[in-house]
Order: C-alpha cells, then sequence, then structure tokens
C-alpha cells in the first residue's frame, strides 16, 4: 500500500474561471522514502493539488470527485478535527515564500514549539527545537531560536520551515514551490537538505516545481501537470530523457541547455566602457542606526558592438544596479560610464535626452512595466513622440513593430491587461526597438515567464539582435540562460565583477571560487536535456 | 488597475446595493439644496409661524423653533452650505494634499523627509481644535470655515498621495518612461497621476463626508457664519430646548446623518469598483 | 526588546517629542500674529476689559515693539515655564484654568477610549470571523450608521431618550448638586454622570475601531504565515488569537496614536453638550467670550497630551512589534 494515493481528485473553480474544474481526475500515489515531484507551468493546477492533500484549500474551491487515501485513510471524508490533528503530525508541507511564510511577531524558536504543543508534546519543546535547528544545519540554534524572522535571510527562514515541518517526523512531507524564491546557491543546499533528510528518515515527499532542472535533482518519479490534469507520470529518468506527452516534450525543448556554444570573437569597436564606478547606499536618518551597502564597486567592463555581454549573479550581487547606472536610472557617486567617447555620468537630464534614443532598456516583470492606463499603440510610439516624430509616423512605426515581435497589428488600441505575461514582454520589447537603439540593456526580460515563454521571448530577441545589429547588455540569475545567448560574461558578487571572460570559457574553466559555486548550484547540472 | 471603461466601471459600481442607495439618497439632497430657493421661498430666518409648533401643526412639515421659523426651510436651505462647504473645502485640501504628497513621492529624498515631518505635525495636533482656533481667530464666515476644515483636512491626502507616489515612482513602466527619455513633469502628470487617481477618488467621497461632519460642529458651537442658514447651527439652536421641542435638534441631525452615511457608501461603491481585487478581499461588505 | 535599547528608543521618541512640542508653541505665537488687528488685543481677549494701559503693559511684556524674531523668543521662554498666559475675563492665569480642568476631560476621554478599543476590537474580530453572516452584516451596519452621526447630535439624542423621557440618568454636570456625598456614593453618582458623555464619546470611536479592525483581520486572515500555522496543525481558535489578532493590532494601535487628537478634540462637543467641566467646556465659555489666551491654552495643552499619548503608542508599537527598532 502506498503511503499516499490519489485517485480521480477533481477540484472545481468559481464560475466564471477559464475553465470548470481547477484540476480534473488527478491521480497518483507517494510511497514511503521515495520524492514524486509534481512538475507544470503556471496554473497547471499543481499547487492546488498540494493544498488539497493538505486539507487547505480554499472555501471558494470544493472538491467535486476521487479520493485521498493517507495511511489507508480516506482523507475527504475525515472532519475537521481529524484532519487538524493529522496536519503537523504526520503530515507537514513547507511553502513558496520563506519572507511571508513566518509570523513576523513571534520568535522562530516558538513558531516550531507551538507544533510540539498543539499536538500534545510541549514537555519536549525546550530539548526539541535546538535539535531541530540543528538539523537544519542552523548555525548557532539557542540564538536562531529567540531570534524574530526578520533577522533571517530568505535561506534560513526556508530552514526553520523545514525544522518545523520536521518537528514530529511526518510520513509525509509536501513541498510547494520551495526554492522558487531563493537564490542558486540557496536552492541548491536546500534540495540537498530535503534530499538527506528524506533519506535519512525514509519519509515520502511530493515535491511541486516548474523547473524540470530542480526535478532533474532531486526527484525518483515525476508527474507533468497541464490544465489541471496530469498529462504523463513516471520514473525521473524516463520522463527526463524519453518524454512521451507532446506537453512534456515541448517543454522539456524549451529548457536552456546548460552548456555554453561556440562562439567567434566579436571584433566590432568599443561602444561602451565602464570603469570605477560606485554606488552606494545610505539608510537611516538622524536619530536611527545607519547602514552602508555598497551595491556597486569595482565593476569595469566594456562592450564591443554587436556584442552580447551577460551579467550574471544572485539577488542583491548589484548587477541591475549596474545596468541602471548605465540609463542613469540610478546616479552613481564616481566613476566614467564611456558611450561612445563621452561621459555619460555627467551630462545633466538635457544633456542626456538624445542618448535616450541610442540606449534604450527591457524590464524584467510584464506585469509592472507597462502603464495600465495605456493603449499598446500609445506605448510604443511614445518615445518617438517625446523626441519629436509625428505622431502620425510613431503609430505607423509601432504598427510595423508589433509585426516584428510576433504580435497582431489590433493590439494597437488594447490596454495592457488583455495579453498574457509573454505579449507584453514582447511590447516592451517593441517599445525599446521604437527608438531605433543601438545598445538594448535587458534587465532579466524572461525570468518573470514560464519556460516555454521564456524559450520563445529569448529566440525573439536573439533573432532582433542579429538582424538590427544591436549591442546587448543581459542581466540574468539564470546561468543556464545566460549561456545560451551571451558573448561574454560577467559574474558578480557582492557589488563587484569578480570574473568575466568568453561564456564558454567561464563555463568550462572557472577561475574565481563563486563562479565555481554558482556553476555547481545550477539545478540539474548532471542532466543534458535530450535533443528532441 | 487595468483602464476601465465607464460601463465596466458602473456595473461594477452597481453591485454594491448600499453604494446605490447612498447615491440616490446623495442626489436627492443635491436636489433638495439646488431648489431650496423655490420649495421654500423667502429667507429662512425669517419668522414663518407661532413660535414652538410641534411637526405637521399648521402646514409646518417639521415644526417651527423658537422664533416661530420654519425648521424644513432651515434644513433645505442648510444642504445648500453643507455640500458647497463638503465640496470647496475638499477641493482646497487636495489641491493641497496632492501637490505636497506628490512632490514627497516623487522627489523622496529631503523634500520627502520634510514634507513628511510637516504632515506628521499637523497629523498630531489636535484638528478640531485647530479648526476652532482658526475661525474663532479670523472671525467666523464660510470663507475662515472652509479654510479651518481644508486646513486640517489635507494630511491624509498628503500620506495617501505620497505612499502612491512612491511605490509608483520604482514601478518598472515608470522607469520604462525615463529611460525614453520624457521630462519630470509628463511622467507625473501621464504615467503616475492616472494609476494613483483611485484611492484619490475614494478619499475624496469620505473628506467630504468629513468635512460636512466639522462643518455642522463648527455651526453648533456658534462658529458658523453668522448669516447663513446650516444644519449644526440649527441643532445648537435646538440644543438648550430640548425639552420642549425635541424636532429642532432631531431632524437637522438626521439630515447630517443621512447626506454623511450617503456619502460614506459612495466611497465604499467607488472603492469597490475601482479596486475590484480589494472588493473581493473584503468579502463583499455592507 | 532590551532595557538599554527601550532607553534609546525612548530618548530618541523623547527628543522628536520635543520637537513637537516646541512646533506648536510656534505654532501658537503665528496664530496669535496671523489674527487680524493689534495682537496685544488678541492676547488681552475682546472682551476683556481692554483699556489702554493694559494692552501697553501687554505690548512690554511681549516685547510686540521689537522684531518678530525676538517676540517669537520671548513667547517661546514663557510657554515653556509654563506661562500660557493671563485670561483677563476669568481674572486667573491660563495654566490653572487648564490644569483645574484637566482631570475632568481625562477621565471622560479616558473612559470613552478604553470603552471604543475593547468593544470596536472585539466587534470588530466578531464580524471578521462572521463575515459575510448576518453578525458581520449587523455589526458593519451598526458601525457604520455611528461613523456617519454627529457627535454632538448623538449625546443630544441620548439626553432626550435617557435623561427627559426615560429620567433615568442625569443629562448634566458632573455630579449632582447640592447633594451631600461621601466614599463610594459619590464614585456611584460620577459615574451615573460619566455614562452618557462617555458613550457618545466612545461610539463614533467605536465604529472607527469595529471597521478597522475588521478590515485589518481579513488582510492578515490572507497571509501566508496563517497558512502556515494551519498547516502546522494549529487550532483555528489559536490561530485567531497569537496570529492574526495580534499582527492586526498594530494598524489599531498606529490608528490609536493618531486619532488621540480627534478625542480630545470630539471632547470639546460633548462637554459642551453635556456640561461637563472639563477643558472642553472651558474652550467652549472662551469661544463664546473671545477669550484667546485660553483657547491657545487649550490648544496647546491638548496637544502636548496627544504627544504624550503617541509616546506612548510608539513605546506599545515597538513592544509588540520586533522589526521596529531597526527601523529607527
Amino acid at each position: 500500500m502506498s503511503l499516499l494515493s490519489v485517485e480521480g481528485l477533481t477540484v472545481a473553480l468559481p464560475p466564471g474561471g477559464d475553465r470548470a474544474d481547477a484540476i480534473e481526475d488527478v491521480s497518483f500515489s507517494v510511497d514511503a522514502g521515495e520524492i514524486l515531484c509534481v512538475v507544470g507551468e503556471s496554473g497547471s493546477g499543481k499547487s492546488i493539488t498540494a493544498n488539497a492533500v493538505m486539507g487547505l484549500l480554499p472555501k471558494g474551491l470544493p472538491v467535486r470527485a476521487g479520493a485521498i487515501a493517507f495511511e489507508g485513510t480516506d482523507l475527504l471524508r475525515l472532519g475537521a478535527e481529524p484532519m487538524r490533528k493529522l496536519r503537523g503530525q504526520r503530515l507537514a508541507m513547507i511553502f513558496q515564500e520563506p519572507m511571508t511564510a513566518l509570523n513576523p511577531l513571534m520568535r522562530v524558536g516558538d513558531q516550531i514549539a507551538e507544533v510540539l504543543q498543539v499536538h500534545g508534546a510541549a514537555a519536549d519543546a525546550a530539548r526539541r527545537v535546538p535539535e531541530l535547528l540543528a538539523a537544519v544545519n542552523l548555525p548557532d540554534p539557542a540564538a536562531i531560536a529567540r531570534s524574530h524572522p526578520f533577522r533571517l535571510s530568505g535561506g534560513q527562514r526556508q530552514r526553520v520551515m523545514i525544522a518545523m515541518a520536521l518537528a514530529l517526523e511526518p510520513a509525509l512531507l509536501i513541498a510547494d514551490e520551495p526554492t522558487t524564491a531563493l537564490d542558486v546557491t540557496t536552492q541548491m543546499q536546500i534540495l540537498r537538505l530535503i534530499r538527506e533528510i528524506q533519506s535519512r528518515r525514509g519519509m515520502g515527499v511530493l515535491f511541486i516545481t516548474h523547473d524540470f532542472g530542480v526535478v532533474a535533482e532531486i526527484a525518483d518519479r515525476v508527474a507533468v501537470m497541464q490544465h489541471g490534469r496530469i498529462v504523463e507520470q513516471g520514473p525521473a529518468a524516463e520522463v527526463l530523457n524519453a518524454p512521451q506527452h507532446p506537453y512534456t516534450r515541448g517543454l522539456i525543448a524549451a529548457v536552456p541547455h546548460g552548456a555554453a556554444p561556440e562562439r567567434a570573437a566579436i571584433t566590432g569597436e568599443e561602444v561602451l566602457r565602464v570603469t570605477d564606478i560606485a554606488k552606494t547606499y545610505r539608510r537611516g536618518g538622524i536619530f536611527g542606526a545607519k547602514a552602508v551597502v555598497r551595491a556597486v564597486h569595482d565593476a569595469d567592463f566594456t562592450l564591443k558592438r554587436g556584442e552580447t555581454l551577460g551579467l550574471v549573479g544572485e539577488s542583491g550581487s548589484g548587477k541591475s544596479t549596474l545596468a541602471r547606472c548605465v540609463v542613469k536610472l540610478v546616479t552613481p557617486e564616481q566613476g566614467e560610464i564611456a558611450y561612445d567617447g563621452t561621459n555619460l555620468r555627467l551630462l545633466s537630464r538635457a544633456a542626456w535626452k538624445p542618448y535616450r534614443q541610442r540606449i534604450q532598456m527591457i524590464f524584467q516583470d510584464p506585469y509592472a512595466s507597462l502603464n495600465p492606463r495605456r493603449t499598446v499603440g500609445d506605448t510604443i510610439a511614445e518615445g518617438p513622440v517625446t523626441h519629436g516624430t509625428p505622431r502620425a509616423e510613431a503609430l505607423g512605426r509601432a504598427r510595423e513593430l508589433l509585426r516584428l515581435v510576433q504580435l497582431d497589428a489590433g493590439a494597437m488600441d488594447r490596454y495592457p491587461h488583455e495579453f498574457s505575461g509573454g505579449q507584453r514582454q514582447r511590447i516592451g520589447i517593441a517599445r525599446a526597438l521604437a527608438m531605433r537603439p543601438d545598445l538594448l540593456i535587458a534587465d532579466e526580460p524572461v525570468s518573470a515567464l514560464d519556460v516555454s515563454v521564456q524559450a520563445q521571448v529569448l529566440a525573439l530577441l536573439a533573432e532582433i539582435k542579429a538582424r538590427l545589429g544591436l549591442t546587448m547588455l543581459f542581466i540574468t540569475h539564470d546561468l543556464r540562460v545566460a549561456a545560451q545567448i551571451c558573448d561574454r560574461v560577467a559574474v558578480m558578487q557582492r557589488g563587484a565583477i569578480v570574473e568575466q571572460g568568453p561564456t564558454r570559457q567561464v563555463f568550462s574553466a572557472p577561475q574565481h571560487a563563486y563562479t565555481r559555486q554558482l556553476l555547481d548550484s545550477i539545478p540539474g547540472r548532471g542532466w543534458t536535456p535530450p535533443q528532441l | 488597475m487595468p483602464a476601465f471603461t465607464v460601463k465596466d466601471f458602473w456595473r461594477r459600481y452597481r453591485r454594491n446595493k448600499g453604494a446605490v442607495v447612498g447615491l440616490v439618497v446623495l442626489l436627492l439632497v443635491m436636489l433638495m439644496a439646488a431648489t431650496a430657493p423655490w420649495l421654500f421661498p423667502g429667507s429662512p430666518w425669517d419668522m414663518a409661524s407661532a413660535p414652538f409648533l410641534p411637526p405637521g401643526e399648521m402646514g409646518m412639515l417639521l415644526g417651527t423653533d423658537s422664533l416661530g421659523r420654519d425648521v424644513a426651510a432651515g434644513i433645505a436651505h442648510g444642504a445648500r452650505i453643507s455640500l458647497l462647504v463638503g465640496a470647496v473645502s475638499t477641493a482646497a485640501a487636495l489641491l493641497v494634499g496632492v501637490t505636497l504628497g506628490a512632490i514627497a513621492g516623487y522627489l523622496g529624498g529631503f523634500a520627502d523627509d520634510a514634507i513628511m515631518r510637516f504632515t506628521e505635525f499637523f497629523q498630531t495636533i489636535p484638528s478640531f481644535v485647530l479648526a476652532i482656533l482658526l475661525v474663532a481667530i479670523f472671525t467666523p464666515s464660510i470663507g475662515s470655515v472652509v479654510f479651518a476644515i481644508a486646513v486640517v483636512s489635507w494630511p491624509p491626502v498628503a500620506r495617501v498621495v505620497r505612499a502612491e507616489f512612491l511605490s509608483l515612482r520604482g514601478r518598472e513602466f515608470v522607469q520604462a518612461a525615463e529611460v525614453l527619455g520624457k521630462s519630470r513633469v509628463s511622467i507625473v502628470l501621464t504615467d503616475i497621476l492616472p494609476n494613483a487617481l483611485s484611492p484619490i477618488v475614494v478619499l475624496s467621497s469620505l473628506m467630504v463626508a468629513t468635512a460636512i461632519l466639522l462643518e455642522s460642529a463648527l455651526s453648533f458651537l456658534g462658529l458658523g457664519d453668522p448669516n447663513l442658514m446650516t444644519w449644526g447651527f440649527l441643532i445648537g439652536s435646538g440644543r438648550s430646548v430640548i425639552r420642549l421641542a425635541w424636532w429642532m435638534s432631531v431632524f437637522p441631525g438626521i439630515a447630517i446623518f443621512l447626506t454623511v452615511l450617503a456619502l460614506n457608501l459612495v466611497g465604499e461603491g467607488l472603492s469597490d469598483a475601482l479596486n475590484p481585487r480589494l472588493a473581493r478581499q473584503r468579502g463583499g461588505a455592507a | 526588546m532590551e532595557v538599554s535599547k527601550l532607553l534609546g528608543f525612548l530618548l530618541r521618541r523623547g527628543v522628536k517629542a520635543a520637537v513637537v512640542v516646541l512646533a506648536i508653541v510656534v505654532c501658537n505665537f503665528l496664530l496669535v500674529h496671523a489674527a487680524p488687528g493689534d495682537p496685544a488685543s488678541v492676547i488681552a481677549g475682546q472682551s476683556g476689559a481692554a483699556d489702554a494701559v493694559f494692552l501697553e503693559q501687554l505690548r512690554r511684556q511681549f516685547g510686540l515693539d521689537q522684531p518678530l524674531h525676538v517676540q517669537l523668543w520671548i513667547y517661546v521662554k514663557s510657554v515653556l515655564s509654563l506661562d500660557l498666559g493671563f485670561s483677563h475675563r476669568q481674572q486667573q492665569a491660563v495654566s490653572l484654568l487648564v490644569l483645574e480642568r484637566l482631570p475632568a476631560t481625562l477621565l471622560l476621554t479616558g473612559a470613552a477610549f478604553v470603552f471604543a478599543v475593547t468593544l470596536g476590537v472585539t466587534l470588530g474580530a466578531l464580524a471578521a470571523q462572521r463575515v459575510g453572516k448576518w453578525a458581520d452584516s449587523l455589526i458593519t451596519v451598526v458601525a457604520l450608521t455611528f461613523y456617519a452621526t454627529p457627535l454632538f447630535w448623538v449625546g443630544l439624542m441620548l439626553v432626550l431618550v435617557f435623561s427627559v423621557w426615560l429620567e433615568w440618568l442625569p443629562s448634566f454636570g458632573m455630579s449632582s448638586v447640592g447633594a451631600d456625598l461621601h466614599g463610594l456614593a459619590v464614585v456611584w453618582d460620577v459615574a451615573q454622570h460619566l455614562l452618557l458623555p462617555a458613550l457618545t464619546l466612545g461610539l463614533f470611536y467605536l465604529a472607527v475601531y469595529a471597521r478597522l479592525t475588521r478590515a485589518t483581520m481579513l488582510e492578515v486572515a490572507d497571509q501566508d504565515f496563517v497558512k502556515t500555522a494551519r498547516a502546522k496543525g494549529v487550532p483555528e481558535g489559536r490561530i485567531l488569537r497569537s496570529h492574526i489578532l495580534r499582527n492586526a493590532l498594530l494598524p489599531v494601535i498606529t490608528f490609536a496614536g493618531i486619532q488621540a487628537g480627534q478625542l480630545l478634540g470630539g471632547s470639546i462637543l460633548v462637554e459642551t453638550v453635556f456640561a461637563w467641566p472639563g477643558i472642553g467646556r472651558l474652550a467652549f465659555e472662551a469661544l463664546l467670550a473671545r477669550d484667546y489666551p485660553v483657547l491657545l491654552g487649550v490648544f496647546f495643552c491638548t496637544s502636548v497630551m496627544v504627544v504624550l499619548f503617541n509616546l506612548v503608542t510608539d513605546l506599545l508599537y515597538a513592544i509588540i512589534d520586533p522589526r521596529v527598532e531597526v527601523a529607527g
């Protein structure tokens, strides 16, 4: 008998949704001692599946059919009180957002102790809490237990969540995208931790993720979900290397290959030279404690015409700040940003204006980067109009650009909220191209997109870049993406560039310890996606 | 925060039944104010009948006061002052609040610090006491009443607008506008302000309600314009004779209550219609 | 929070409060000078026997013939030495008048505050618990009703019903005139007099707290850590108490600080309606007599009360929310 077996589970959506059921006829099982990965893109119903097992579905999403058997008990027929007793004791769950998953007003130790208290093991709390914190490799457990969550980093909080989940040694752990909000190096540590604890205790794990790299890293078996249904499931090696269903094949084909192809060295003249710039943030006022953050320092680089330079690094490494310095969204306090020989840093707002036509930017969040109150046509035409192009001409050009980014000309008069994330990102690209720039700065342009959409947008960017002969500064946290698109990469850590060089060279023979650590942390680095 | 058509807006607004009722009541009050000179010709200060007539007697629908003035006429004419004071003082407070909030939120840094300390100061001092002091020192008139109400009402606007501007300023579409080379004025007016309007609109309907309450309280204390009939004055003049003539205080109070309630309901409706996400979160309130 | 940090925090807030008090003094000074006409006659009060000799004396005392900044300095010095001027009409120092009336006002506003907060938070929490059900609708409607009703009118209606018609409770003053009471009887007498005014003042704020608590409880209930608690198997009652309510109280505390001034302002209206012998009543009497020194004194005194109360709410907030000390 399986530890958990879900049969024909169907959960309804509230009326008026884009489909009748959130998940439909979902069946799978998890054995003790195995990790089942449920993988799918956003909206596939994978999180709802996890919440249904925990009995934590919101009121608007009723279970319509099916059975969830856990250790022989049908959870769907269990009353609220017995179900509560199971939660935290036999079934435990960890969530995606470590920053918000802990009560900000309660000490971390008290939050862990609470699990023990509500399940009648309060007497053990004083002994168990430090033990548990030590078990998830947190340094100085006694001090951590006394801390409030805001003192801890994202990775530390996720460890606390895991400690909390393990407190009563549950039989099944449900992990809902537990590493998505974390940096790669932290992600790898957490994945290893889950793997280690799971095998040591023989726990079953239901692991929800959107990332096939993570699947390759951790899964024993895989179930692939699309539009609320499981379209394929099987042992990890089979699904990853010989996917059967067209949807799985498409997803796996879209996964960026970790390997960097051989590229010819770019020999054009120098377009941009950034030297000796520094940006420091100071926080705190007259009465408060002061904090100084050196966001960027020691980050010199150059860009040749037609080249794509990748700035890679984890969150807080200063890569976005550096890129924003180039377009004066952030003003560095020293250094030189030489563009075609002119130091842009010293220019006034007015003197900068002509350069706005030559340097443009693409942003990360497709939902925040378009003005919701302006039509797509106006959004794209706005830049040229600001610089004196007659409106009619600018709108005509906007129409052409929509075609270039593979959108229908009918999009002109519509508003951003009518488009999907991938489509919005194309609109953002068209807005930048409308200025006919020769230097394009792309700040994590695909990190907010699903993997299949991500592949399309990357292909579009590569094609446009080649066709228009653009120079590109490409910021990303995802080394697999950088490998695919960049001629050269510069690795940033704590505000400084620690290593730069041709992509293939940096990937195959990293010089700096941090670069090696980053490369080691690419999830699924041992797996080469099959050529499909 | 997508763009709405008027039809969308109305559809969402209509879903809140209380807000529809509020709108109807508000329109009725406005109608009463507009038609007061025809409904009750002549000055509401003139004697209309015998003093202290209970409601309904001798054709006096809501009775008469100690000098034989028609309470109903006072209420109808008072509506004009209440709505006028509410609207004008709110407009003035919005002008100050939006300007200061926008400067603080958009520029940040020292300007933000200075403006926010100033705003906090105004929020700390007891606003009603300040209003009384202002009207008393500048002698009661409709001008000083509007001025005093505006002076004590702008801080919440400045705070809301500042918060909105601060968050919008960091949004990527505003950064994109910077990168396109748009001027600061153009960014504030075409990119930030239109997206900050929803909370301002909701807030202003609540501010009109608060202003009407404030005005009535000032009039009640005898700080109204001595030449103008107001609801607060009516209640104030009925206070000492409440044992004799309850109607003098009761009916003007009901008028204030209905108007203020209507404005609050309209505010909730606007909020639901402009922030559909929040409306769902609130679980379909009232 | 440890003691040393607490002291540092108190010191920082104390300095801030002192700056605010100073700003209020300057504000008072500006008001006197912004008034139309001779500042001396404003200080004297219009209805005081403003004879020429007295005005001349005032001009000398406040240095009104000297440059503005010197006048400001003289004024600030006198206020900070607790000299709030002299009420010519009442023939008494303003500071004495205000201090004499302060306890009555503190009793009234304190009672109203406690009533409004405890009942308001309870009702708001109940409504949030039963969101969409009839109890929620009822509480929401009642809260909205009191929110939209003028304070002074509520007072009059309570007098009409409970004093005039039912004759249950006294309608004015703080104690029965001419009664010779001792011990507990005094307390009982004052309590009876206090009930209606405190209710009047409290009902509006009860509405405010109920609405605020309901809204923040619903907001907090949606947050991730509540789901975490549920996943841990914490019973609903405990989730409500130790997770939702505690977090939802933070905005309530902030709000209590913000509206302390409104509560004192409202007491002017309530004290006027019920002839409650506090500083609100004093302000109303001064208003009728155009006794500006007293009005300015009341303004100064209420402002200082608010600043002190804000100090307390800041401290309370800092004790509940561990993140504050970092934010400075």
